[in-house]
């Protein structure tokens, strides 16, 4: 039986393309996560080939005994999402994933414009930890075995996750739609 | 393979170079037991990364849980050092099998354990089982459905 995602995608989600878009593709991912690093530029060219078709949700899913900058890069990118920045983050850290041993976060802050006094702030905001937990949480539910997980329109994806594979997969649930 | 309402077989293995752990030690706890085919493996590996990070939201639920596979003690401490891992791990080394054999979860062709689950509650009674295809990491959707249905039925 394939895996739902639970719970469904909702405002409390970060959320790219349109909302209105006939095929909905959530990632649970981990910015420390070789293979989420190679997912990234593919995900980015299948946003471009399918445009307003896409809608496109990432969900943290930290492994932080494997990954120790992961939560904290989660967090970063929640953070930056308060200043109306969170694509763009999540962006800066997955093009420089070989430095996040260094704790670039406010750097990349700088680079975004960000008010990085109040990004500080916000990097140490339990409540924003926990969102991460609670996305972390949902994966757990949702049968997330491992990153990057994929859901299409809610249900599990676990075929490969090559371009032109998921790529066909997506175009197929559109014309589904 | 053992199915809900079955009374879990006591075992008693290694866990360390030079510790055994029983199951009577887990008084008051709930337990999850995930048998593996073998250290090292990719499979494996990754689900026992899973549990890894998942070990606060076991102990939310008063549960802690042990991988077991044939593998011997050393090559279970060599493994859990590589990994990071804070759960223990048994070695099912001598007789071989024979805790997996008492679950009805050994594999005698390949003189492995399958890759199978339990969920066993306070009173040391089997409350879910779930055998996995042998390649498929089963993640912890069932445990955690099994953990929650346990407190539930609890408090009602």
């Amino acid at each position: 039986m394939a895996q739902k995602l639970r719970p469904p995608v909702s405002e409390k989600d970060h959320i790219q393309g349109s909302v209105h878009a006939s095929v909905e593709l959530v990632e649970y991912g981990d910015y420390q996560c070789p293979h989420c690093g190679r997912a990234y530029p593919i995900i980015k060219r299948i946003q471009k080939e399918l445009g307003d078709s896409l809608k496109f949700v990432f969900r943290n899913f930290p492994l932080s005994e494997a990954h120790p900058q992961a939560f904290i890069a989660a967090v970063a990118a929640e953070a930056a999402g308060r200043q109306n920045a969170y694509w763009e983050m999540h962006d800066l850290i997955f093009e420089n994933q070989e430095s996040l041993e260094r704790l670039p976060f406010v750097d990349f802050a700088k680079t975004l414009g960000l008010d990085t006094a109040k990004f500080e702030e916000d990097l140490a905001d339990p409540a924003l930890a926990a969102k991460v937990e609670a996305d972390f949480d949902s994966g757990i539910r949702s049968g997330v075995n491992g990153t990057p997980s994929f859901f299409i329109n809610g249900v599990r994806y676990d075929d490969s996750w090559e371009e032109k594979r998921l790529l066909e997969k997506l175009k197929k649930s559109v014309i589904k739609n | 393979m053992l199915q809900k309402g079955t009374p879990a077989p006591d075992f008693e293995l290694y866990c360390t170079p030079d510790q055994k752990i029983r199951l009577s030690e887990f008084e008051g706890k709930k337990l999850i037991l995930a048998f593996y085919p073998a250290d090292w493996s990719p499979v494996c590996s990754d689900q026992m990364a899973l549990y890894n990070e998942m070990l606060k939201y076991f102990h939310k639920y008063n549960a802690e849980v042990l991988g077991i596979s044939v593998d011997s003690r050393w090559c279970h401490m060599a493994f859990a050092q590589d990994r990071k891992l804070h759960f223990p791990l048994l070695a099912d080394f001598e007789p071989k099998g024979a805790m997996a054999k008492s679950y009805g979860v050994y594999d005698e062709k390949e003189g492995e354990c399958q890759r199978a689950l339990f969920v066993i509650d306070e009173n040391k009674n089997i409350h879910w089982s779930y055998l996995s295809p042998i390649g498929i990491n089963p993640g912890a959707d069932g445990i955690i459905e099994a953990l929650d249905d346990l407190t539930n039925s609890k408090k009602s």
